[in-house]
């Protein structure tokens, strides 16, 4: 039997969930990660998508659109901008986080044009997957 | 002498205005639970992104954005005033724009700019006077029925603007801090650059991408929260100062009452002895 791990998940607004986790899967910036009990330490950005962590042999699923995460071996802390559990999701909000990714596309130019349209790309991928 | 008419719409006028000022003291007290209630639903995050921020800074040694370091200067400074809204709130503005101003009238003294962003019409009010030259901009909050985190990244957006652009070197907000519903301490807090406390912790972090990208995401959201975590605590203060100041009014209104009534019977009184008098002094005259 695996150990767990304390996963806390953080909005500005609000504490969403707080438990122990045997599993935390984190859209990282760079790609998705399962963290683990013992998880060697990391800090990394999130992208749009879902976090899902492993409680008690039930999957919680959370919808986050940006912001970071803090894993230590002792468990990982997800730091949401906006976060909302995935039954609560309607696809206005996915749909006005959208726009508002592609106006800041259309008003970038050089440098920061690939995060933008990557932003809008990771926003339309997790629209797919709900 | 005022005659028994005048008395009498004056003690209507003050028993209205009771009852105004109690019925605005039960909706403070209802609106301060709700208040207490977001700032504390808001402190876990803070704490966490203290937390790693902590960790972060603590590995950064020498160098370092901007926004950790400053720009090497002290020479302009940015004051962010936060009022209230609304007045009625006893001494709740005066106090955050005395603590401004006092910091401003250093600045001036000292030879360096200083440029004020208000948020909250009642501050900019007091503050307009003296220190109206120095207005950068100002954030109307009126329509905001419930602060949200949006909010406070509006705010941060536009002094982290400002900040790229060269305006100012060191950035400081004003608020009062909630302690209870009769104390409300006015803070300040400076937040560009950022004042963090290394952490004593020695994990060393794998950063996904790079540090550097971390960070340079981090600040910015930093300042947010702080601005989110004043805005909050501000909200509450301002209820809480707005109950007391409302429950001092209600007491007042009735010792008011109180003498006006004593005063009323008495000239009533008086009016009767007179007629007394005139009716007897008139039969006595017969």
């Amino acid at each position: 039997m695996p150990g767990t791990m304390q996963f806390d998940l953080v909005s500005p607004e609000r504490s969403l969930a707080s438990g122990q986790a045997s599993s935390v899967l984190i859209p990282g910036a760079d790609g998705d990660m399962v963290a683990m009990p013992d998880h060697a330490p990391v800090v990394t950005g999130l992208r749009p998508g879902i976090v899902a962590a492993e409680i008690d042999g039930g999957m919680l699923e959370f919808v986050v659109t940006g912001g970071f995460a803090q894993i230590t071996t002792e468990g990982a802390t997800v730091l949401a901008d906006e976060a909302l559990p995935k039954a609560e999701i309607t696809s206005g909000f996915l749909d006005e986080r959208i726009a508002a990714a592609k106006e800041g596309q259309e008003a970038s130019t050089g440098a920061t044009a690939d995060e933008t349209a990557k932003r809008v790309a990771d926003l339309e991928t997790l629209k797919g997957m709900l | 002498m005022p005659s028994l008419k005048d008395l009498k719409t004056r003690i209507d006028s003050v028993k209205s205005t009771r009852k105004i000022t109690q019925a605005m003291q039960m909706v403070a007290a209802a609106k301060l639970r709700r208040a207490e209630e977001a700032a504390s639903a808001a402190r876990p995050y803070a704490e966490r992104f203290e937390a790693v921020l902590a960790g972060l800074a603590a590995g950064i040694g020498e160098g370092g954005p901007k926004l950790l370091k400053g720009t090497g200067s002290d020479q302009t400074w940015l004051l962010v005033v936060m009022t209230s809204e609304r007045g009625l709130c006893g001494g709740f503005n005066s106090s955050i724009v005395r603590l401004a101003k006092a910091q401003a009238k250093k600045l001036v003294d000292d030879g360096k700019t200083a440029k004020i962003l208000t948020v909250g019409k009642k501050g900019r009010e007091q503050l307009r006077r003296e220190y109206g030259d120095h207005f950068v901009g100002h954030v109307d909050l009126t329509e905001v029925k419930r602060v949200g985190y949006a909010n406070a990244q509006d705010i941060a957006s536009d002094v982290l603007g400002r900040f790229d652009a060269g305006e100012f070197d060191v950035a400081m907000i004003y608020f009062n801090k909630f302690e209870s519903v009769i104390s409300q301490v006015p803070q300040e807090l400076q937040i560009i650059p950022a004042r963090i406390e290394a952490s004593e912790d020695a994990t060393v972090f794998d950063y996904e991408p790079g540090d550097d990208e971390i960070l340079a995401e981090l600040l910015p959201r930093g300042v947010a929260t702080q601005i989110f975590a004043a805005l909050l605590e501000n909200g509450a203060s301002e209820q809480g100062a707005r109950m007391s100041a409302m429950d001092n009014a209600t007491r007042n209104a009735g010792e008011m009452i109180d003498k006006l009534t004593i005063q009323f019977n008495r000239t009533r009184q008086a009016v009767i002895t007179n007629e007394l008098i005139e009716i007897i002094s008139g039969a006595e005259a017969l």
